[in-house]
């Protein structure tokens, strides 16, 4: 990795300017990872008297839960059905926005101020909306014959849990969007329009190919999203319920290592979370790579 | 003010390229030198080294009495242009120029005084207040020279600072800035790769290939007898003719190609020397056919290959076109215009 | 410009329109809903248009709050949430500045081990590793205190790669000129580098403070002490802490609050925050 070609000479400055972020990672990052993998190894007895080394045991018996089993399909549901609503309609809406000229800023300035929002409060707000006795979208469900329960009903409520994590990330996915279809040269739309290709074909055969880098980069984000940054609308809203239908994997390593104190299992829960984001980190730096040679 | 002193001044760079090999140089007090040779001749590395921006791997440097090898660029009480002029974008005119001085403890006072004295000279006291941003070229250029000024180093280091103007400002620039040098008598060392500035602007040339000097002189010293092939074909505008002596006809030329040196192989020729009339004196005689006219105004420039040969010879003539009617014609040059060199050493033969 | 077919851009209107409504939707509802009083809710649905009780409804939760229901006075956790925000987000930037002119503006040893050091809290969010993280904060005693709140998460990958691609795009003659002026590192660091990195510390400065008010889990952990509780998370508490129903009126006044600091900082900053958005993912 580069630096400047000409750079300071100083003994210890540099260390000095790096102690601070190198200490906290140090302390808050390296440090709880450590302990997780070590931990991940270890089963301690109901009172927390013994601690037992017990090898992979912890990771075997973490497959064989049917529980854990079942948050894995909740967090795959869960982060391909939060991905694929939130970047179809922010790409819809990025799409006709850049056709505008004057009111391409409107328009973007009411799409953006969702990402302030925080994901437990995106989980209260939708909630409320769907609240079965009081929400105004049950209201005209019931119209439609469909009744909406989502206190009883596993499915209505990983519906729910997805269109509030899903709304939050349009305002991203949206800029990201609009930030790509920017930089097509309108040239290439010309020619193809020269060429004979109508609206529909230019979008799918020039547009919609010289997006995929975003898009693929979106896609990671948005699943790293899913799975770790939507811990509050779990928690604000289903809590995991009902009966495990929105357990996400992140919701249960809390629940199994705040509520139940199951720390061994926990860790390893970790650890195998930790896998995940470093595959995940990994494939969005070959999307950056993919870039730099585009 | 100071003089400069390179004694077999080199740099390595990790990757092993020599980029400078064992430069001698001894550069007067006031004296205005110029460093020139095309891209990548090590001529911008040598004059960072003097500037202390890059590490010297062998040799030694002074300014004035001081062994300056390890020092600072700051304690090195040098000045620098730069290509790209690296004015702080942030800071109005008035800092930029300042900047320097604070730096070394002025008192404010002073650095009022300094810095309007030297606006003055360069006219850019109306800019003072703006960002670089809202200047345009020619007037960033002047504000980068004006915060070397402002200074009154030892020496002033200027790398290709015209480089980034247009044709028109960039001849406007050398005039002020050689009657500039000369007004200060600072000790100046410049960098270009253009050989016209180079010839206009220094009190001496120093000519630099693949890392070594090839001449150092007075530029009509090195115009009039270039030491090498390379300097040869470096200075002068159009180039020189370079022709080998193999494509000449040998038994017209038999009697004055007898009279070169010995060693002799190659045949240096300015375009101005040839002419299409016979001259009355030793001669060589070249039979060529005409490719191109190019007229510019007050001189043209006649292109036309040697018969039998892929080379291309330029003479310089008279704007008006001349009419040949003949597929070939003859052109000639007097023997002691011809500038004699020997191809494996590179090196004049006389 | 080929693009003058009217019928188009009316349809292109219209399904913006409806887009723009669904994502305004949510919150329109919340505004809404906290206009009204608590028995409206008792009666069935929601109204539609804002009802009278607005004043009501916002000088209770901000000033008084409602004990029964488990909610503390929200004044206090607001001045929580900014604390926190501003503390992280001022942390953040001051250590990324500082690690990446390290390591852009020096030669030494390890350089590359500590490079790679950041870059791993890159892979290890806080959410995954919660339990240990938490042990760590609460063995150096540091739980119900900002410090906590803060200082744990002001690593940051992210801000120090933007940081160092943004200097290194700074032409290598700033540096020399500046040397040549007699600056040395930190001279250099404060003259030259920190203003010339002014737009982009303000467009990581709106990222961050929305990532620091919007905080959730690490606040819900290691603060037991109301007087520590957070906004963000304080909502969760009023809105499924008690056993009864949510007071929602208030609670949708709440929500409001919260969210109208990181809302407003984006609707006055949207260029800098798109700049910020759209360059630290690079």
């Amino acid at each position: 990795m580069q630096t400047k070609k000409l750079t300071f000479r100083n003994a210890w400055l540099p260390y000095l300017l790096l102690a601070p972020q190198v200490i906290i990672t140090a302390i808050f990052f390296l440090w709880p990872a450590g302990q997780a993998l070590y931990q991940s190894l270890l089963r301690q007895d109901a009172f927390g008297f013994n601690t037992t080394f017990v090898g992979l045991d912890n990771f075997t018996r973490l497959f064989q839960d049917d529980l854990y089993v079942n948050a894995l399909q909740v967090t795959l549901i869960f982060s391909v059905g939060t991905t694929l609503l939130s970047m179809s309609v922010a790409l819809l809406l990025a799409v006709l926005v850049n056709r505008m000229l004057r009111s391409r800023d409107t328009y973007t300035t009411f799409l953006v101020w969702p990402y302030a929002i925080a994901p437990a409060i995106a989980g209260i707000l939708w909630w409320f909306i769907f609240n079965p006795s009081i929400g105004i979208l049950p209201y005209f469900l019931e119209m439609l014959g469909i009744s909406w329960n989502h206190r009883s009903n596993g499915n209505q409520a990983m519906l729910l849990v997805i269109i509030a994590a899903a709304w939050k990330q349009i305002s991203y996915n949206f800029l990201f969007f609009l930030a790509g279809l920017q930089s097509i040269p309108h040239s290439l739309i010309e020619a193809a329009a020269i060429d004979g290709a109508n609206k529909f074909k230019r979008f799918w055969t020039i547009v919609f190919p010289l997006l995929s880098p975003i898009t693929f980069f979106l896609m990671v984000v948005n699943v790293v999203y899913a799975m770790f940054d939507t811990f509050g609308v779990i928690h604000a809203t289903t809590e995991g319920g009902p009966a495990q239908a929105t357990n996400i994997l992140v919701y249960k390593v809390y629940r199994d290592g705040f509520v139940s104190m199951n720390l061994g299992s926990s860790a390893a829960q970790s650890v195998i979370l930790m896998a995940i984001v470093v595959l995940l980190t990994v494939l969005q730096f070959k999307y950056i790579e993919r870039r730099v040679n585009y | 003010m100071s003089s400069i002193r390179i004694l077999n001044l080199s740099k390595v760079y990790d990757d092993s390229t020599h980029a400078v090999k064992q430069i001698n140089l001894n550069i007067d007090d006031g004296e205005f030198i110029v460093l020139v040779g095309p891209s990548g001749c090590g001529k911008s590395t040598l004059l960072r080294m003097i500037a202390g921006l890059e590490t010297i791997s062998d040799g030694e440097l002074y300014i004035g009495d001081r062994l300056v090898n390890n020092l600072e660029p700051a304690e090195r009480d040098i000045a620098m242009v730069f290509q790209n002029y690296a004015l702080y974008p942030h800071m109005t005119v008035y800092k930029n120029m300042a900047y320097g001085l604070k730096n070394r403890g002025f008192s404010a006072s002073e650095i009022e005084e300094r810095v309007q004295k030297t606006a003055k000279m360069l006219e850019i006291e109306q800019f003072l207040t703006r960002k670089p941003k809202a200047l345009s070229g020619g007037q960033r250029q002047r504000v980068a020279m004006g915060r070397a000024l402002v200074r009154e180093p030892a020496a002033f280091l200027l790398d290709e600072p015209l480089s980034n103007l247009d044709a028109k400002l960039r001849v406007q620039m050398r005039v002020e800035i050689k009657q500039l040098q000369k007004r200060l008598k600072t000790t100046s060392l410049y960098v270009t790769h253009d050989q016209l500035e180079a010839m206009t602007l220094g009190d001496r040339l120093v000519v630099l290939n693949q890392g070594q000097v090839e001449q150092v002189g007075a530029p009509l010293e090195v115009y009039n007898r270039p030491e090498t092939l390379f300097v040869a074909g470096f200075i002068g505008s159009p180039s020189m003719n370079l022709i080998d002596i193999d494509h000449l006809d040998k038994s017209i030329n038999a009697h004055a190609l007898s009279s070169l040196p010995k060693g002799t192989d190659i045949l240096g020729i300015r375009p101005d020397c040839l002419s299409s009339s016979q001259p009355n004196e030793p001669s060589i005689q070249l039979e060529c056919n005409m490719t191109l006219f190019e007229p510019s105004g007050a001189e043209s420039h006649l292109y036309m290959s040697l018969k039998d040969q892929q080379q291309i010879l330029i003479m310089r003539v008279e704007s008006l076109k001349q009419e040949f009617s003949e597929p070939y014609f003859k052109v000639y040059a007097k023997i002691k215009d011809i500038h004699p060199f020997n191809k494996l050493s590179g090196k004049r033969t006389d | 410009m080929v693009d003058n077919d009217r019928w188009g851009n009316l349809l292109a209107h219209c399904i913006l329109i409806v887009g723009v409504a669904l994502v305004v939707f949510p919150i329109y509802i919340a505004v809404i809903a906290s206009t009204h009083t608590g028995s409206t809710f008792l009666s069935g649905t929601l109204p539609l248009l804002p009802g009278k009780e607005a004043w009501t409804n916002y000088t209770t939760v901000i000033f008084e709050g409602r004990s029964r229901a488990g909610t503390p006075p929200i004044a206090q956790m607001l001045w929580n949430s900014f604390i926190m925000a501003m503390a992280i987000t001022i942390g953040k930037l001051s250590i990324s500045l500082l690690s990446a002119f390290a390591i852009v503006y020096f030669q030494f040893r390890f350089r590359l081990f500590f490079f790679w050091i950041i870059f791993l809290t890159l892979m290890l969010p806080v959410e995954v590793r919660i339990v240990p993280t938490f042990q760590v904060v609460a063995d150096l005693g540091m739980l119900n205190s900002f410090a906590g709140l803060s200082i744990p998460l002001i690593a940051s990958a992210t801000a120090t790669f933007l940081f160092r691609q943004f200097f290194m795009t700074i032409p290598e003659e700033m540096l020399e000129a500046a040397r040549v002026d007699g600056a040395g590192p930190l001279k250099f660091f404060k003259d030259i580098l920190l203003p010339l990195s002014i737009t982009n510390i303000a467009a990581l400065f709106v990222i961050m403070f929305i990532y620091g008010w919007n905080q959730y889990l690490w606040p819900l952990l290691i603060t037991t002490d109301p007087s520590y509780y957070t906004i963000v998370m304080g909502i969760q508490r009023m809105a499924t802490g008690g056993d009864s129903e949510p007071l929602w009126h208030l609670v949708m006044a709440t929500v409001v609050v919260a969210a109208l600091p990181p809302v407003l900082v984006i609707l006055f900053m949207q260029r800098l925050f798109v700049k910020g958005l759209t360059e630290t993912e690079k």
